[in-house]
């Protein structure tokens, strides 16, 4: 049963074509690229994120790429490389930890609001709505300085201050599809058959409201790259002591940008950018794949071919293929 | 083809629409959907002909492809005449000159077709103007009014919305947008299924008058077999993208030829009915029909030609034009064709 | 409710599995957005007024209408899906109405409902076997997964989706219409349930596998001792289906009787116009012509007196008739005039809006600047072209006033449930008391 589950979702990414499938894949191969690099940072990465000396010698001071240093140094004597690899974690970690909060935030509000409806229904909407009118920077500046005394700069805060952007999403897209899945007749033949509302919400709702869900997940995800980087850059996100960050990376390397020295600000902004991409591609390309209304059907015109249809001669076949066969098939 | 001369000696005259050979084929992405396979037919003057069918059997596909009316992914290949006109293979912009002052339309579902932001007469006026320029403000003002009345829908309520209207008024004002252009064809896809029973009875009627007052042509595709008996002089049984059978309301019902229409008419439910009977099986798919005769796997009469070979159409005495093989011809069934066809018993789980 | 002779008796009896009395359900509308944009008012449709019947054990009772007669509200009433908004139902003694949802749970194990669509009535994200044994789950009769699927095997195999390994893991999608909804009945039958009401079960389907259905639910119900409410806009099946036929007309039921009687000998008018105007496949018949007019009135303010009386052919003096039948009437032969007869007559009457407010005693109002001359020679012209309509029986007296003619007609009676041989019919064609009303009310004119 687990089995036809999984087949039924990667069914239809099988069975897409053209460009949607290619921009899923490019995503999911860019995704995956970053991935690695973060879970095997501590392996691939030449040095550590704040290691300024190897081997009691030190690093150079915005030294250019050479052998030793392939993306050459920072003004902090950092090796850029291992910033940027060590950044991938640090991302990656951001990320689906912010994704997980969203998601065990968002989804169970938006479920309980749609479904109850009513006064509490209002009221959550209401406040929902404050915070998506909020530009969402500012929140996630706010959040992230409240949050700085007592949990510290760290990735955790970075991750809580991009949730509350990503939240109100989250609920709007549940709690809009739960309004329209609980008026279908199978959750009130469920209601007609007894089942309790607890049932009702987890078995009959849930599992047909889940399926918006991954694609808008992963869109936000490229979004929350870029909200955390901004707070980086901005000096509001991790302190560069706890982890490599490339928005921090980035505001560093401003200076260097006027100087000539362009490996400091190339390779992080590369990261970003080709991350963003990555998720980007991977959202679109599920959105295409999963959504049906979306998804561009294949409006080629079949090709007629002349076969028998009750026009005297042309009706006689041969009596040899006694069943199947003898007709012709499309491409 | 034998089909042509049927109207010409009921109608006196050239059939108003002629349908040869039409195939309508969807494309899907993989192997293509034949919906319309290979139909002909025609209607002159003042004549109804009843297209039925179950679900998915192509009728609404072959309405649609008559006038021209198909999504982009669908192929057309055949001949549709109109006045001796050839219809397919017409640029989009002359046929939809044609769609409405020729050829009028009415469906199944009035209000998706009515545009809810503008008043019953902007809806008329509109219709006027582009289709007929020549009329002015007083005459298109008069022409709507008479028409809509004749509809039996109240004057004083010319400058409703459409909403305003209950469903069978919205029908009846479809039906007066239509035929305030006096199209000579009339295709009316399912306008009554949305409706109740006596609403329906009403709507029949004045499809009824129609034919008979302005010598409309009218195709009138349906599930229903009550109303094709009620409304139709002709009847064509459609199943899997074809037609089986074709005739005469009144002989097809009294004696179906083909074993199609006579197992539908036994398994459709009336106030005569004492028993009840069922089809065995399923529509098939049209992406892959069944070989040689579509209904052959269904059929309780099949031969062992009938998964062999496609019928070949043949008129019955009594004038019918049938596909099928109980029906000859004689000289095209191999030997041992008409033995009956051995079958694997279709489990109860593969029925519908 | 008027508590005359008829069927539905105070006593509780053995024999009757449900027992309905006086049930009202009220719905709230709040208007199209158009109607809210221009301040209309919103108001309450009684989707089910005043309905009282039995389900004897092992019946099937037909509730027949059309769209808009409250019968899948009342439906969904009995089962508790829609609240009740007066009256009792009562499943074997056990009051239904007034619980909670959580207090109502046990009992649904006795009444199942199957719903039109079958594609929708079935979870499309859990598999056939999940959901056919879901029931059993909610109810905590079953949890261990194999007895799960041996139990969901078994119900499929009995609704003839056999074998049943087929069918198990696959999901609705995978499923034809017809399996889809033997399907939806292997879930109804799983808990044993007393009654099943059946909700237009087969109008979905093709022609031909719809005596297949049937047929099934026929067997069911002999193998497992079931009743059955079948709900259905359908005279043809109801025929052959039910024992009973209850006939519904904006929410009331109008006509309840035996199958045999409701087809052959119909007392109420709606019930013979219905069966007139199901279209039958024989071609020696005609589009029959002598139909009730117009459609199921707007049930936010239905008529006065008989709900029916506006469209029937055989209304009399006290059936009801009332302001909004005066315009109906004037509009209808305004269609039939020609363009300048119609202007001519009118520029005769003044704004009839004034007769949209259902009143016994109202204007046919004069143009502005009029006489009352003018709308008295319209009201005339009507009388001298429909003489024989039946509103006309209606009209007590005329009177012409400056503001216009003053038309007022017979004190509405309601109908009520009345004895007919094995029927109980809600006519006042059957009702001794209205029928002396309206001749006395034909001699004192005869005698004016």
């Amino acid at each position: 049963m687990r089995q036809r589950r999984l087949s039924r979702f990667l069914g239809p990414i099988r069975e897409s074509t053209g460009v949607s499938r290619w921009i899923f894949w490019i995503g999911v191969a860019i995704v995956a690229f970053f991935v690695i690099l973060a879970v095997f940072a501590p392996l691939l990465a030449p040095y550590g994120f704040d290691q300024v000396s190897a081997d009691g010698v030190r690093f150079p001071k915005q030294g250019s790429p050479d052998g030793t240093h392939p993306f050459g140094t920072t003004v902090g004597n950092y090796d850029v490389l291992s910033r940027v690899i060590w950044g991938a974690r640090t991302a990656i970690e951001v990320v689906v930890l912010a994704v997980v909060f969203s998601l065990v935030i968002g989804v169970p509000l938006g479920l309980f609001s749609g479904y109850v409806g009513g006064r509490a229904d209002r009221v959550l909407v209401l406040i929902m709505d404050a915070l998506f009118a909020f530009p969402y920077i500012l929140l996630a500046i706010v959040i992230a300085f409240l949050l700085s005394d007592k949990l510290g700069q760290g990735v955790v805060t970075a991750a809580i201050a991009i949730t509350a952007v990503y939240v109100p999403q989250y609920f709007r897209v549940v709690r809009n599809h739960v309004i329209s899945v609980r008026e279908e007749p199978y959750v009130d033949a469920a209601r007609a058959l007894g089942a309790p509302r607890r049932t009702i919400v987890s078995r009959y709702v849930l599992q047909n409201v889940i399926q918006s869900v991954p694609a808008l997940a992963t869109l936000n995800a490229a979004d929350a790259i870029l909200t955390l980087a901004a707070l980086g850059f901005l000096g509001y996100g991790i302190q560069p002591t706890d982890a490599a960050e490339w928005g921090y990376d980035l505001q560093r390397a401003i200076d260097d940008a006027g100087a000539g020295i362009w490996w400091t600000g190339l390779y992080p902004g590369l990261a970003i950018v080709l991350l963003v991409t990555g998720f980007t591609l991977l959202g679109e390309g599920l959105n295409d794949v999963i959504n049906p209304l979306i998804r561009a059907r294949s409006t080629a015109k079949p090709e007629i071919e002349e076969q028998p249809g009750g026009e005297g001669e042309a009706a006689i076949l041969s009596m040899d293929p006694p069943r199947g066969g003898e007709e012709p098939r499309g491409p | 083809m034998s089909a042509t001369g049927d109207n010409r000696e009921r109608g006196g005259g050239e059939p108003i629409l002629d349908v040869r050979d039409l195939r309508v084929w969807y494309g899907t992405g993989g192997d293509p959907v034949r919906a319309v396979d290979g139909v002909s037919f025609s209607i002159g003057a003042g004549e109804t002909l009843g297209l039925v069918g179950e679900s998915g059997c192509g009728k609404s596909t072959l309405g649609r492809g008559v006038i021209g009316l198909l999504p982009d992914a669908a192929a057309v290949a055949g001949s549709v005449r109109y006045r001796g006109r050839e219809l397919a293979g017409l640029p989009v912009k002359e046929m939809r000159e044609l769609r409405g002052p020729e050829l009028g339309l009415i469906f199944q579902e009035p209000m998706t077709r009515l545009d809810p932001l503008q008043t019953i007469e902007a809806h008329f006026r509109e219709t006027l103007r582009t289709h007929r320029p020549d009329l002015d403000d007083d005459e298109v003002r008069r022409r709507s009014l008479e028409t809509l009345a004749g509809m039996g829908i109240p004057r004083t309520r010319f400058g409703q919305y459409p909403h305003e209207f209950s469903g069978g008024m919205r029908q009846r004002i479809m039906i007066a947008l239509a035929l305030v252009l006096e199209p000579k064809v009339l295709i009316a896809d399912e306008p009554t299924t949305a409706l109740d029973v006596i609403v329906e009875a009403q709507i029949l009627g004045i499809l009824a008058d129609l034919r008979r007052n302005f010598d409309t042509a009218i195709l009138l595709i349906t599930h229903n077999l009550g109303i094709v008996a009620e409304a139709c002089d002709r009847v064509a049984v459609m199943y899997a993208g074809e037609i089986a059978e074709e005739g005469d309301a009144r002989e097809v019902f009294a004696e179906p030829a083909h074993p199609y229409t006579r197992e539908l008419l036994r398994s459709t439910i009336s106030l005569e009915t004492t028993g009840l009977n069922y089809i065995p099986g399923a529509p098939p798919s049209l992406i892959d029909p069944p070989p040689a005769c579509r209904f052959h796997p269904r059929c309780p009469n099949a031969m062992r030609v009938c998964a062999e070979r496609h019928p070949i159409e043949v008129r019955t005495k009594a004038g019918q034009r049938v596909s099928c093989w109980l029906h000859g011809p004689e000289e095209q069934i191999p030997e041992g064709g008409r033995e009956p066809l051995e079958r694997e018993e279709l489990l109860e789980a593969e029925e519908a | 409710m008027n508590e005359t002779a008829g069927q539905p008796s105070a006593e509780p009896s053995a024999e009757n599995v449900l027992e309905v009395r006086d049930l009202h359900t009220t719905y709230s509308v709040r208007g199209s957005f158009f109607d809210r944009l221009r301040g209309r008012e919103s108001g309450s449709v009684r989707a089910v007024d005043g309905v009282s019947l039995d389900l004897r054990r092992g019946e099937v009772l037909g509730l027949v209408g059309e769209s808009g007669s409250g019968k899948t509200t009342l439906g969904r009433t009995l089962l508790g899906l829609v609240e009740a908004t007066s009256g009792s139902i009562r499943l074997e003694g056990e009051e239904l109405t007034g619980r909670g949802e959580a207090d109502l749970r046990p009992l649904r194990r006795r009444m199942q409902i199957v719903f039109q669509d079958p594609h929708a009535s079935l979870n499309p994200a859990m598999t056939i076997g999940a959901l056919v044994a879901d029931p059993l789950r909610f109810h905590k009769l079953v949890s261990d997964r194999e007895e799960l699927r041996a139990r969901a095997s078994e119900a499929l195999e009995r609704v003839g989706l056999a074998p049943a390994s087929e069918f198990l893991d696959k999901f609705p999608a995978d499923l034809s219409g017809g399996q889809k909804q033997r399907a939806v009945l292997a879930r109804a039958i799983i808990l044993g349930p007393d009654v099943l009401v059946a909700d237009e079960p087969v109008s979905m389907l093709d022609m031909s596998v719809r005596a297949k259905i049937l047929e099934l639910m026929l067997e069911l119900k002999d193998e497992l001792d079931l009743t059955y409410i079948y709900i259905t806009h359908d005279l043809a099946t109801a025929k052959f289906f039910c024992d009973r036929i209850a006939i519904m007309y904006l929410g009331q039921v109008v006509e309840l009787g035996p199958a045999a009687d409701i087809y052959e000998r119909p007392h109420h008018p709606y019930t013979a116009a219905l069966l007139r105007a199901i279209p039958e496949p024989d071609p020696r018949r005609a589009v029959p012509r002598d139909l009730p007019r117009g459609e199921v009135p707007d049930a936010v303010v239905p008529p006065l007196g008989c709900p029916f009386h506006p469209r029937c052919p055989k209304a009399f003096e006290v059936c009801g008739w009332e302001s909004r039948d005066l315009r109906t009437l004037l509009e209808d032969r305004w269609t039939r005039l020609s363009q300048d007869d119609y202007e001519r007559e009118r520029a005769g009457v003044g704004n009839l809006d004034v007769l949209d407010v259902p009143s016994v005693d109202t204007i046919l109002p004069a143009p502005d600047g009029g006489t009352g001359e003018q709308p008295a020679e319209v009201l005339a012209a009507m009388r001298a072209d429909a003489a024989d309509d039946p509103f006309w029986s209606g009209v007590a007296a005329t009177e012409v006033t400056d503001a216009g003619v003053r038309v007022r007609f017979h004190e509405p009676r309601v109908p009520r449930d009345l004895s007919v041989d094995r029927s109980v019919v809600r006519c006042h064609l059957h009702d001794p008391e209205a029928l002396a009303a309206a001749e006395e009310i034909r001699s004192e004119r005869d005698r004016d």
